[in-house]
């Protein structure tokens, strides 16, 4: 999936959080920001990297400012952000699950 | 034992927070509402964060329900795509005014589960009545499918299709007993009104002992600390419990001397009675005895 426009996607409450996503040449380039970083950053960055590959997304750059979301949530609000940031209109379901 | 619905507790869609910590409060279901509780600029992401929030797994026990958007709307059919592949277990159709709104969500649905290889008809509906067409057609719209599970009265947009406004109940008296009545003869469950003012317990006290007393099967919730409430109004209590273990024993005692009819301090007891008695006890078997 080709990022075409910047987005946004979450809030910076509690429990969520806040992804930025940008078109950018060359390789992916990925910043995580987390206040449980010390604690699950391996984590953090397992469940995005999959995010990403899962929806064939190999360009741009994408900022995440984590408040202590569930994987699910970051899974969400990743995905969330790709598909505004993308020039699909059509959802496959079944690579987002 | 019948699935017991007394609490359907309400959650916005696109509040991480709440999907993600709403299973601690153990209400008989969950619905995660796409529709007016998320801003227009948010159904898309709310869409998603309910679509995962399904299939976590400390889900997987409580009863689902989305309320998706109308379907003659930009986003109803396109939360109806995400929460059936999603495992919904039931779809609330807000705005349900006639049984061709159920027929036509049945179309979609019925095409999605053979899509994405879901059982058809695995997927159940709950409609809610927020008009006085709707009203009107309740039992029309309670036999409309094999899905229905129940049908729900929603109090905004009918207070103000009835140019009125909430107050002492007046004010739903024909509507509760017209959904109450639909539902009853379609064999399905009825819902009542969510209860907004959370500093009147005194008030959601009242309207639930009404209702109870009415037979609806439960209420919507928009707030954790109404479910305690709720299920506490829902037991039975402690004399009604020994009574219904009378009851029981002498229905059990009669049938042994095989008597079609027996007699309890007096009273006949006859079918009704005992299956009153029954559901007392599955009550209590769920609810505990009220405090």
């Amino acid at each position: 999936m080709k990022i075409v426009r910047e987005a946004l996607a979450g809030t910076m409450e509690s429990s969520d959080l806040m992804v930025k996503i940008a078109p950018a040449e060359g390789e992916l380039d990925i910043v995580i920001h987390s206040e449980v970083i010390k604690q699950f950053g391996d984590q953090i960055h397992q469940v995005v990297n999959a995010t990403l590959r899962s929806m064939d997304v190999h360009q741009g750059v994408v900022i995440i400012e984590d408040k202590g979301a569930l994987d699910c949530v970051i899974r969400a609000r990743l995905q969330s952000a790709i598909l505004r940031a993308s020039d699909s209109d059509n959802i496959n379901w079944e690579k987002l699950l | 034992m019948k699935k017991l619905r007394r609490s359907m507790l309400f959650l916005p869609g696109a509040n991480a927070a709440m999907l993600s910590t709403a299973f601690i409060y153990r209400p008989d279901s969950i619905m995660f509402d796409l529709e007016d509780a998320v801003a227009l600029r948010e159904k898309d992401t709310a869409r998603v964060l309910v679509f995962h929030a399904l299939q976590h797994p400390m889900y997987k026990d409580i009863e689902t329900v989305v309320r998706i958007n109308p379907l003659n709307t930009p986003f109803g059919l396109k939360d109806l795509e995400a929460v059936v592949r999603a495992g919904v277990d039931v779809v609330r159709l807000p705005k349900t005014d006639t049984p061709e709104d159920i027929y036509e969500l049945e179309r979609h649905l019925e095409r999605i589960e053979l899509e994405c290889g879901r059982d058809v008809g695995s997927t159940r509906v709950m409609a809610a009545i927020e008009s006085a067409i709707g009203v009107i057609n309740a039992v029309a719209i309670a036999r409309s499918s094999q899905r229905l599970i129940g049908i729900a009265l929603a109090v905004f947009y009918y207070v103000m299709d009835m140019q009125t406004e909430r107050g002492d109940c007046t004010e739903l008296f024909y509507a509760r007993c017209a959904v109450l009545h639909a539902a009853r003869a379609a064999g399905i469950d009825a819902f009542d009104v969510v209860w907004s003012d959370l500093n009147d317990e005194a008030g959601f006290l009242r309207e639930v002992d009404l209702i109870r007393k009415m037979g609806f099967n439960g209420k919507s919730l928009i707030n954790p600390r109404q479910i305690d409430l709720l299920h506490n109004a829902y037991a039975p209590t402690q004399q009604e419990v020994d009574h219904a273990k009378r009851v029981i024993e002498a229905a059990e005692e009669g049938e042994r001397n095989g008597l079609g009819v027996v007699s309890l301090n007096g009273k006949m007891i006859d079918g009704p009675i005992i299956n009153h008695a029954q559901v007392v006890l599955e009550r209590a078997a769920a609810s505990g005895v009220r405090r």
